[in-house]
């Protein structure tokens, strides 16, 4: 580009970025590849569709998990992230910032799927469902705190890698993270669901 | 300082936020376990293979539209106000484009994995139920998004702060309640 028509042609560009055709090119290998992995737990969720639709607190489980599962992850990707530019990030359990960061993340599941235990099987008798108090909070806390130690793996691992690749952690943590537990937060609920039910 | 916060710090902050989100998942899981939700996950077949992926993308479409909103009302590029402006009718386009072909998209390929291991599918059934549920989600979604945005924006609130929540707490608990719309308005007409 020649420099007399920079002013027009930064603005070609904003415009370029604002393009219909533009934004739907990006998006959509990433949203179609995206649902392809969800897939993932969706084939998890259809094998145990008897089981849960026999037992509606086991359905209640399934979006809260996910959500909750993403959610604690994309605190820890960000802290981790941020904690790398500052400087203050170092793999090792004697670091504050990073046992503070573990511990957090602990306390929080403990605390959340605890709740949610008793919500689900609440929520699960009322649309008669006949699953024990007991079961729902030990499915939901087993599997809440074994989501809590991937959070903090794939977390720790993500920021890792991205740093030592080179690419900007603050850009590929949490999408990648987040996507993971999905999947993995289906698949972990399952799993103890087959143990427990 | 940032990045300092002990462990109880940290609890003490995220909590709230992680409290409003399950009082949402449980909003959606509750609509999912009623008893019309369960009818129809035995009598359509795939139903429970596309919900994670048709979930997903409702964060993927949305997030990035309203990041997208927001980075413009930050650069002065669009102005927070409801009128016919390029960029901002692009971007609603453009996400409404993304989150229509991609509801198509998951239905086909949901029947295509149905196939694959030898199961019952109707292609048609799957696409009337994504076209439907996608539609009424795209339709909440932009203009929640929008409101959310703009008013927000003009009573001094940081859009990028608010969109997160916005997404991910209407997009789940809406986005099943569509999906329910789905099933009864395909069952209607099949």
């Amino acid at each position: 580009m020649s420099s007399d028509d920079t002013g027009a042609g930064s603005d070609r560009t904003y415009a370029d970025e604002w393009s219909i055709r533009r934004i739907v090119r990006t998006m959509i290998p990433l949203l179609a590849a995206l649902s392809v992995l969800q897939l993932a737990s969706g084939t998890i969720l259809e094998t145990y569709e008897e089981t849960l639709v026999r037992n509606p607190a086991l359905l209640v489980l399934v979006p809260v998990q996910i959500g909750t599962a993403g959610n604690l992850a994309s605190i820890t990707c960000s802290r981790l992230t941020t904690q790398l530019y500052l400087g203050t990030y170092e793999l090792h359990p004697s670091n504050p910032d990073l046992r503070a960061n573990v511990g957090a993340v602990f306390a929080l599941a403990g605390t959340v799927f605890g709740v949610v235990g008793v919500a689900a099987w609440g929520i699960g008798v009322a649309l008669g469902g006949t699953l024990g108090l007991g079961r729902v909070l030990l499915v939901s806390l087993v599997s809440g705190m074994l989501l809590a130690v991937l959070v903090v793996v794939a977390s720790v691992a993500a920021v890792e890698i991205s740093y030592r690749v080179g690419l900007n952690p603050d850009d590929t943590t949490i999408p990648v993270v987040t996507n993971l537990c999905d999947v993995a937060g289906v698949l972990i609920l399952f799993a103890v669901v087959s143990l427990v039910v | 300082m940032p990045g300092h916060d002990t462990a109880r710090d940290v609890y003490r902050q995220a909590l709230p936020v992680i409290l409003v989100s399950l009082v949402a998942g449980l909003f959606s899981g509750t609509i999912l376990g009623s008893e019309t939700m369960r009818a129809g996950i035995s009598e359509v077949p795939g139903l429970l293979l596309l919900l994670p992926a048709f979930l997903a993308t409702r964060g993927g479409v949305y997030g990035s539209l309203g990041a997208r909103l927001s980075t413009g009302l930050h650069q002065g590029l669009i102005e927070p106000r409801f009128r016919l402006d390029r960029r901002l009718t692009n971007a609603i386009i453009a996400s409404f484009i993304n989150g229509m072909t991609v509801s198509v998209f998951i239905a086909v390929i949901t029947f295509l994995w149905l196939r694959l291991f030898g199961n019952a599918g109707n292609l048609l059934e799957l696409v009337g139920i994504m076209v439907v549920a996608g539609f009424l989600s795209a339709v909440l979604m932009i203009s929640a998004l929008i409101a959310v945005i703009f008013v927000g924006y003009r009573r001094g609130l940081d859009p990028d702060n608010v969109i997160g929540p916005v997404v991910t707490t209407l997009g789940d608990v809406f986005g099943i309640f569509f999906l329910l719309v789905g099933i009864y308005v395909v069952g209607a007409v099949v």
